[in-house]
This record gives structure tokens, sequence and C-alpha cells, in this order.
């Protein structure tokens, strides 16, 4: 299948400063798997570790509206023409 | 420096203000080569606290399908402090998703709120100038 994946702006230096890519995969692991190894400098920052292939505690994984942790995590199976979205979390606030 | 207009600063001030007692918070869409905020995109806080904000993904998504539509681009984030003043915190140092981004604080302390911007990039905080338009 062929996905696009929606890049946040700060992992877009690492593709050429693409957005979007289109990448093959049948699940949303296989897709972000092909996607860091196509740009490597992503990968500290989308999965936890090289060898467990976790996403990133800070990360959110979009698959069209649908947040992958609710669905089936990496395992979430992709159709053709799929979108997903890669989002870093977005936090802080006052709390010492 | 980061430019906006009037009426965008009163619109993420109001915001903030409607998300009393928790913070509030929402993203700013602009050009980033202008520095320059085109639209605000508040955002539902999951964190739903007085101390912390998280921006729904979901919400994060869609301000910033929006702003790609638009030929922007998300460009920072704002939220309030409901306790302290318009400077970030360690959290929000720590947590600072994007050294590109602008970062506006919104301190409703004291009866009127102030609003003030920073760039966060290395662990350093530099506050910019607002220049309205």
């Amino acid at each position: 299948m062929s996905v696009d994946v929606r890049l946040p702006t700060v992992l877009r230096q690492h593709a050429a400063g693409q957005s979007i890519v289109t990448i093959q995969g049948s699940t949303v692991g296989e897709v972000l798997s092909k996607l860091v190894k196509e740009y490597p400098a992503m990968a500290d920052q989308i999965f936890s570790s090289s060898s467990d292939r976790s996403l990133h505690r800070f990360i959110n994984v979009y698959l069209n509206d649908d947040d992958v942790r609710y669905i089936d995590n990496l395992d979430t199976v992709v159709k053709e023409n799929d979108v997903i979205s890669i989002l870093p979390a977005v936090a802080g606030g006052e709390h010492r | 420096m980061l430019k906006l207009t009037k009426q965008l600063y009163d619109d993420i001030v109001t915001n903030c203000i409607a998300g009393l007692p928790q913070e509030a918070c929402g993203l700013i869409g602009g050009y980033p080569s202008l520095e320059k905020v085109v639209k605000c995109y508040p955002a539902r806080n999951i964190a739903q606290s007085a101390r912390l904000y998280e921006v729904h993904p979901l919400d994060y998504l869609k301000a910033d399908r929006d702003a790609q539509e638009n030929k922007m681009e998300i460009i920072g984030v704002y939220h309030s402090h409901t306790l302290s003043e318009a400077y970030p915190s360690e959290t929000d140092l720590r947590q600072a998703p994007d050294p590109d981004w602008h970062y506006i604080l919104v301190s409703l302390k004291d009866e009127i709120p102030v609003l003030r911007s920073y760039r966060i990039q290395q662990n350093i905080i530099t506050e910019e100038p607002l220049i309205f338009d």
C-alpha cells in the first residue's frame, strides 16, 4: 500500500524540507520503519529505541483521524491512500 | 520578533480567560519566514489542569491541515499560566517541541492579562518583541 506520511515541522529538516512523504507498507509500524530507514535522523524522535520499535512517548501517530494507540498501535493495518500523521506532544505548563 | 494583529492578540487572551480555572492552550498558524501570525487555533487541554497543558493531538492535526491548505504553517503554541508570570516554566522549557516555534505565554495571575512571546532554542529562553500590524 502507498500511504502519505505527514511530518511535523520539527522533522522536516530530516526529509529535505518535505512536509509529506509517500511510503509503501501494510501496517503503521512497517511504514514508520521504512520512513526512518529512508531518513535515519528521524529515528530517535519517533521510536523510543532502535532495538525496541515502540513509539517515543512524546510522539502521537494518527491514521487519518484516529490515534493508532486506540486501534492496533504499530500493527494497525493501512489502506491505499491512507494518511499517517506524526505529531509531537505539545505540552508544558507552570507546574514545578 | 512576532507579528500579529490586535485582534489575534485579543483572541488569544480571550481564549485563555475562557479556559479558567484550567490552563488554556492553542496553536498559531502563519508564515515562518515573516514571523507573522495569521490565525490562532484554540485547542483542548487534555491535561485538564490549572498547572499543566497538553494540546489534544487531534486539534493539532486539524490545525496543521488547515494551515497547510491555506499555505501557512503551524509556527508556535500559546498557553496560559493561571498563577504565575508570563515566562516559560521549567516544564515549558523541557517539553518545547520545536526550536523554530514561537512560544506565547499569557499570565492570568493579575487582573490585567499579560501576553509575551519567546523563542526556546537549546534550552535558552529569549523573549521576542511583539509587533502589531
